[in-house]
């Protein structure tokens, strides 16, 4: 059977939804792809559009990759506009003319973003918030503009308004409607928003209707409006709403065009022309439109279901949302307005606190039919499931949004024992209850597996606390007690045995394990105490009391090789080296005969010396100013950096003296596992400072930082915590999230899994770091000052103690050398030798010492 | 015991407290360590790498056994009788360790 030929027009998020999707499906084989964009690259995340401006760069929010596009056989036209469909000869036509054959055709062409038409809506910067190429406009008008106004205060004109703010701009928002996002929240809770956005310094104008844009006399622009105000500005956007990407069935003249736009299409997704299908915002379904990725993503599955002969349909869809707007937590459920006839509501404000919350119930009481929140969004998540799953309301509906009293998020007054196993927890990812459920059963214990297994959390992150609600109930139910204990000799975890620590001022293994703690410690135990002594007291490592509990690696202050022997790593402090180091470095080597690497993390490691050499090697480098770099310890390694300012074209701020800074603040500091970071000079991020633990990267605006990435085993880019930062802000908020996750981690966890194991992830993180929701900021940060201030160089404190020496001893009774090591060459330098090799090498030997 | 060929390898003070120490007997290399005024002796050769790396190991106890952990992949050994706590079938030779008018002394046993 030759394949069906599927044409997709169209490659926004929906249309690579569908290829995705389809590319997944078990009849992925019967089908050829052709799609086409009209954009100058493939599918990239809408959503997240506004990361652009805080660092990300096209490349981070794209969704896919034409590799992956050319890997899987889809063929993709880019740059090209498909401008005809002949139904009756199943082809679509293109700009260039050339005609290409379809079996079925999908139309996921999108939105375009409403112009009022104003006039004088056509000058230079005046400009719309849709695609990259948007952005990047705004971004050159934004540097030649001070005063900017986003004409919309929906959802997406605040979303750009943020946006502007981000760009340094004098930000004023104008609405037609009497209040903010007219269609999400009813009266008070767009009261609420505006009040909290006004006081982060954005002008909000409501009721202005804009009847011209003239030359201004203090800025570029003057808006005049209907009630003869008037507002002076230098760059417009307009968000005042989309309207369907429709062109193609309008040219066509038989498919079926709503009265106000979109394609008609029936349960199928299908258009009034059998093998046709319309998904996404271009789609008009039951009369609706729905502006929202997820019910397009829903459209998506429901068409390749119909295509390959399933039963799926598409009903409608939630159109709940929750979002944070210019730092303003903001969510709406279902009938926000209370528009059903014969509704009840229940209102809930906190004039302090700044919060709104409204529940919309049913003339019986029975039914949830809609929420607004506005400051406090916790109950979202059980809201929301309550809607959707047309759930019984609890007696007292109103306990749902009353503060409890006692502080637990419990009062919301349903377990999510309730719900039922097809509840979709992660509407991002499609994932439901059940689903989660099976996760637990299989072996999932910790949100982090969760995420890892279901992917239920990993977009937005929205539902990580129901999710991780489900998953506790879940083990609750199976009966497992999650142990925490560290090993067998602590029934206690990292976190709490740093807090013992601190508290009881403890300072020795001995008295710790006296208290605490039961037999003689082992491998696991040792080196967790050794390393919260270190972050607490910041004692000398190799003191009697402390030696034995560091690994050898600390113990040595080295890196221990395969075959027993060390790799030397000296700080080279953001990789920036003077020629006499390096000729040092080069010449030490030379002498003590060692492999020389440059490493990952841009120093000079020198592997193959035998723990006796270790003294001597580090007598020369200590002498030529060389430090130890720590590359043996659980702490911070490295601060890579690329040239920045200093050197590069494109830099935009000293990313190697910001690199230097931050390596010499926190060399020494022990963590629980090892810690990475960079900094790039600009957002081309020549330091990849997003996958380290720690990633800085200079925009025009200050530092943005980013947290919790990595590179090991399971590669995780890093979350942007904050941007705009000046270097103060910006070392204070790295003091406080490292002593945070000193405090805080298990024993080997690093930083992304710990996040991902905080209830409430990154918001909570910045909570803590930013707003000090914990209120133990100022404590963070002198204990960070404690470390700071009494860092040694490791290896010039022993090298000056001839006792701690003697432990650098092969044989504490023989000057021999260690016969098990054995070195063979290659590509002119040594290395270990194969135990092949050994044998062979040490039987030669034998015979040589018998003849 | 007394029929043992003992050998002085170190002063008393050299061998501190749970931080091992190596030792030539003969041809052989031996982990030694002090564990709560205890003495033990190994063989110094990890039987999974063959590096002579176990003086250099963490000692503690696991189930009621004194052991030292292997710096290279963290295989336990029971430090009187030599045994890998891991796997059975892999076993580490024990000398005969004493303190002796001040000295530390080896012996094969």
């Amino acid at each position: 059977m030759s394949k069906q030929r599927i044409v997709v027009v169209g490659n926004g998020m929906v249309g690579h939804k569908f290829i995705e999707n389809l590319l997944a499906h078990e009849k992925a084989d019967d089908y050829e792809i052709v799609a086409f964009s009209e954009e100058p690259r493939l599918a990239y995340d809408r959503v997240q559009l506004s990361k652009y401006f805080s660092g990300s760069t096209a490349e981070d929010l794209m969704l896919t990759s034409e590799d992956f596009y050319k890997e899987n056989g889809v063929n993709y036209v880019l740059n090209e506009k498909v401008t005809a469909v002949k139904h009756d000869e199943n082809k679509v036509v293109v700009a260039s003319g050339k005609e290409i054959a379809y079996d079925k055709l999908i139309l996921a062409t999108g939105s375009f973003p409403f112009v009022p038409p104003i006039p004088g809506k056509d000058q230079p910067h005046c400009l719309v918030y849709r695609t990259i190429e948007d952005l990047e406009a705004i971004t050159a008008s934004a540097k030649e503009s001070k005063v900017g106004v986003v004409v919309g205060g929906g959802l997406l004109g605040l979303e750009a308004g943020n946006a502007l703010q981000n760009l340094g701009l004098e930000v004023h928002v104008v609405e037609f409607a009497p209040r903010l996002m007219a269609v999400q929240l009813d009266e008070g809770g767009g009261n609420l928003l505006r009040k909290k956005i006004e006081a982060l310094g954005v002008n909000v104008h409501t009721e202005k209707n804009t009847q011209e844009i003239v030359a201004g006399e203090t800025c570029r622009y003057r808006m005049n409006f209907a009630d003869g105000s008037h507002l002076e500005t230098d760059m417009i956007l307009f968000s005042a709403g989309i309207r369907p990407q429709d062109e193609l069935a309008r040219n066509n003249d038989v498919l079926e065009i709503g009265e106000r736009g979109g394609i008609v299409i029936n349960n199928n997704c299908q258009t009034n022309i059998e093998n046709i299908y319309a998904i996404g915002e271009c789609a008009l379904w039951d009369g609706k439109i729905f502006g929202l990725v997820a019910p397009g993503y829903q459209m998506s599955k429901v068409a390749i279901s119909h295509i390959t002969g399933g039963e799926d349909q598409f009903t409608g869809a939630d159109m709940s949302t929750k979002l944070k707007l210019l730092g303003v937590d903001v969510a709406s459920v279902g009938d926000a307005q209370g528009r059903t006839p014969g509704c009840l509501s229940y209102v809930y404000q906190d004039g302090v606190a700044d919060v709104y919350k409204r529940i919309i119930v049913n003339a019986e009481k029975t039914r949830l039919l809609g929420a607004v929140l506005v400051g406090d969004v916790e109950a979202y998540g059980t809201l929301q499931q309550m809607y959707v799953n047309e759930m019984d309301l609890p007696e007292m509906p109103e306990a749902m949004i009353l503060p409890s009293i006692d502080g637990s998020a419990a009062s919301a007054g349903m377990g999510v024992d309730a719900l039922p196993e097809g509840a979709i927890i992660c509407s991002c990812n499609d994932v439901t209850k059940g689903q989660i459920c099976c996760a637990v059963q299989d072996g999932s214990v910790t949100i982090g597996d969760i995420k890892a297994n279901t992917k239920a959390g990993t977009s937005c992150g929205g539902c990580v606390a129901l999710a991780t609600q489900v998953m506790n109930s879940e083990l609750t139910k199976l009966g497992v007690e999650v142990i925490t204990d560290l090993c067998e000799h602590f029934a206690h975890t990292r976190q709490e045995l740093h807090h013992i620590v601190r508290v009881e001022k403890i300072k020795t293994f001995g008295e710790l394990i006296e208290k605490h703690g039961t037999g003689l410690g082992c491998d696991i135990c040792k080196p967790t105490a050794a390393s919260i002594f270190a972050s607490v007291w910041n004692e000398y490592v190799l003191e009697n009391q402390h030696a034995g509990l560091q690994d050898t690696n600390d113990h040595f202050m080295a890196n221990m090789q395969k075959n027993g022997t060390y790799s030397i790593v000296p700080r080279v402090a953001g990789g920036e080296i003077t020629p006499e180091k390096l000729i040092v470095l080069g010449q030490v080597a030379q002498k003590y005969k060692l492999y020389t690497k440059i490493t990952g993390g841009q120093r000079i490691d020198l592997f193959g010396a035998q723990q006796h050499e270790l003294p001597l090697i580090w007598k020369e480098l200590v002498d030529a100013g060389f430090e130890t770099g720590h590359a043996y310890g659980k702490s911070l390694r490295t601060v890579k950096s690329c040239v920045g300012s200093t050197w590069c074209r494109y830099g935009m701020l000293d990313s190697v003296g910001m690199a230097i800074r931050l390596e010499d603040r926190y060399k020494g500091l022990r963590s629980p596992h090892k810690i990475k970071f960079a900094v790039s000079g600009c957002t081309r991020e020549c330091a990849e400072a997003q996958s380290k633990d720690v990633g800085v990267i200079a925009t025009e605006t200050g530092w943005s930082l980013y947290l919790c990435g990595n590179g090991g085993m399971k590669p995780r880019h890093a979350d942007l915590f904050a941007t705009g930062l000046d270097d103060e802000t910006l070392i204070k908020y790295i003091d406080r999230f490292l002593m945070f996750y000193v405090r805080t981690a298990d024993r080997l966890q690093r930083t992304s899994v710990w996040m991902d194991n905080l209830e409430g992830g990154l918001d909570y993180l910045k909570s803590v770091v930013i707003d000090d929701k914990l209120n133990v900021n100022a404590e963070l940060e002198s204990e960070m000052a404690l470390v700071i201030d009494t860092y040694q160089c490791e290896w010039k404190t022993t090298i000056e103690d001839p006792e701690k020496l003697k432990r650098f001893r092969t044989f504490v009774n023989s000057d021999e050398k260690d016969n098990t090591v054995v070195f063979v060459e290659e590509r002119e330098q040594i290395r270990p030798a194969t135990e092949e090799e050994r044998v062979r090498f040490v039987n030669a030997e034998e015979v040589a010492e018998i003849a | 015991m007394s029929d043992l060929n003992w050998e002085t390898v170190c002063d008393a003070s050299d061998l501190l407290p749970e931080i091992g120490a190596r030792a030539l007997l003969g041809k052989d290399q031996v982990a030694m360590f002090r564990i709560k005024d205890k003495l033990f002796a190994v063989n110094a050769i990890d039987p999974f790498t063959n590096a002579a790396v176990l003086a250099r190991g963490i000692v503690g106890s696991l189930k009621n056994q004194i052991v030292v952990a292997s710096p290279l992949l963290k295989q336990h050994f029971n430090l009187e009788t030599g045994s890998c706590l891991e796997d059975e079938t892999v076993s580490i030779k024990t000398y005969a360790i004493r303190e002796n008018d001040g000295k530390i002394q080896l012996a094969l046993k």
